[in-house]
């Protein structure tokens, strides 16, 4: 048996925690690409910021330390635009394939 | 074209340190950011060069934009008061671009100082100031800014006095804020473009006090 | 006159916008902020209700009690009108 105060992962205030990281790190091209497609699905009504973040809730805690901001932002996206219809899981993981296809880096594999 | 990683005198125009880009291995969440965007383009509904344009207009934001409305604050009373009432009219009105953002200013004074956090994901006045600072979306600082924030701002190099109260906002909904600092002394002699380089990032979001002159 | 609320100590599932750290916690208005897209329905992809949207300003002692670093410091935050109840 288990139970739940039902607070949720994502809502922290107030939790322990430690030392404040200072480092940080310029935005790589990919990661404002993601930044840009959120904005403007959002502008297009495709997602609205409360579903982008819902989706994000919902992926749970682990995804929050195992994968950075804005890798869980592009499946999130993806989550927002798949219950849109934009289209289907199968276009997408087709394209992926051939994405990978192209090359080993994200600069060759961007280049199609 | 490999950065050099390893150099941290070698700084980007952000002040963080370059990051590996297009030289490393693509990875899961890279490839479905580009098929992603190709299968929204083909379908047309989003134009490439819209994508581009975002990404322009997002790195044009930046802290000196903040800088230019705090120090006008500094220097203009009636404009304090407009920022101070409305912050999204008063930025628009200096050419700003910042979308449909709802954004409130706080103003520190002699007795007030105020600091920002979003406890439940990571809203910042990004259309204002440009992206957040990584450290923002900690777990650390979501989470301790506002049981502790004294302890947090002692992190930052900022030791409030006892007599200071400390006002936290917690971003939790459709606002977003920024701190307009108080000016500090032997300021006098200042421009206003002068005022606008003491102004800091931090500063705005509260984990900072400016420089002095 | 300040206005007294408290946010509902309720506990749903989902996507909700009203910190768990201040549910059952008394503040006051600090400022109305006009009226908002319900998050909790545009999450989900639904028409949203325009609900009215507050400025609520809770002390550190009110939230944290003893464990408050200094109990006259205070916390805003910003919660909608159907998360509220009149004290």
């Amino acid at each position: 048996m288990s139970d739940t105060d039902g607070r949720r992962w994502h809502d922290m205030g107030g939790m322990p925690a430690g030392p404040i990281p200072m480092e940080g790190h310029d935005f790589a091209l990919w990661e404002k690409r993601v930044d840009a497609l959120m904005v403007l699905c959002g502008n297009k009504g495709f997602l609205s910021v409360d579903g982008l973040r819902r989706a994000l809730e919902d992926m749970g805690e682990d995804t929050f330390e195992k994968y950075s901001y804005y890798e869980r932002w592009i499946a999130s996206i993806n989550q927002n635009l798949i219950e849109a219809g934009l289209y289907t899981l199968e276009e997408l993981g087709t394209r992926m394939a051939e994405v990978q296809a192209r090359g080993p880096t994200y600069g060759e594999a961007n280049n199609g | 074209m490999p950065h050099d990683h390893h150099d941290h005198d070698n700084l980007s125009p952000s002040g963080h340190p370059f990051r590996p880009d297009n030289d490393e291995p693509l990875t899961y969440w890279q490839t479905m950011e580009i098929a992603l965007r190709e299968i929204l383009v083909e379908k047309g509904h989003l134009a490439q060069a819209d994508i581009t344009a975002q990404i322009d207009a997002m790195d044009a934001r930046n802290p000196s934009h903040g800088a230019a409305v705090v120090a006008r604050a500094w220097v203009d009373p009636d404009f304090k008061a407009q920022l101070l009432a409305d912050a999204s009219t008063a930025s628009r009105d200096m050419g700003f671009d910042i979308g449909p953002m709802h954004l409130v200013a706080v103003a520190n004074t002699d007795t007030i100082h105020n600091l920002i956090v979003c406890t439940l994901c990571s809203c910042y006045p990004r259309n204002l100031l440009g992206l957040p600072p990584d450290w923002y979306k900690t777990r650390a600082y979501r989470s301790r800014a506002v049981s502790e924030p004294r302890a947090v701002l002692r992190e930052f190099g900022l030791n409030l006095p006892d007599t200071t109260t400390l006002r936290v906002h917690d971003s939790t909904a459709d606002m977003r804020y920024i701190v307009l600092p108080a000016r500090p002394a032997g300021t006098d002699d200042l421009s206003q473009g002068e005022l606008a380089e003491l102004v800091t990032r931090d500063s705005m979001i509260g984990v900072g006090l400016p420089r002095q002159p | 006159m300040a206005e007294h609320v408290r946010i509902k100590a309720i506990y749903p599932p989902g996507h909700v916008r009203a910190p768990y750290y201040l549910r059952g916690k008394t503040g006051v208005i600090e400022r109305d902020l006009g009226n908002f897209a319900n998050p909790e329905q545009l999450a989900y992809r639904h028409k949203a209700d325009p609900k009215p949207l507050y400025r609520v300003r809770f002390t550190m002692a009110e939230v944290w009690g003893d464990n408050a670093e200094n109990p006259a410091d205070t916390i805003d935050a910003e919660v909608y009108d159907h998360w509220l109840e009149r004290v």
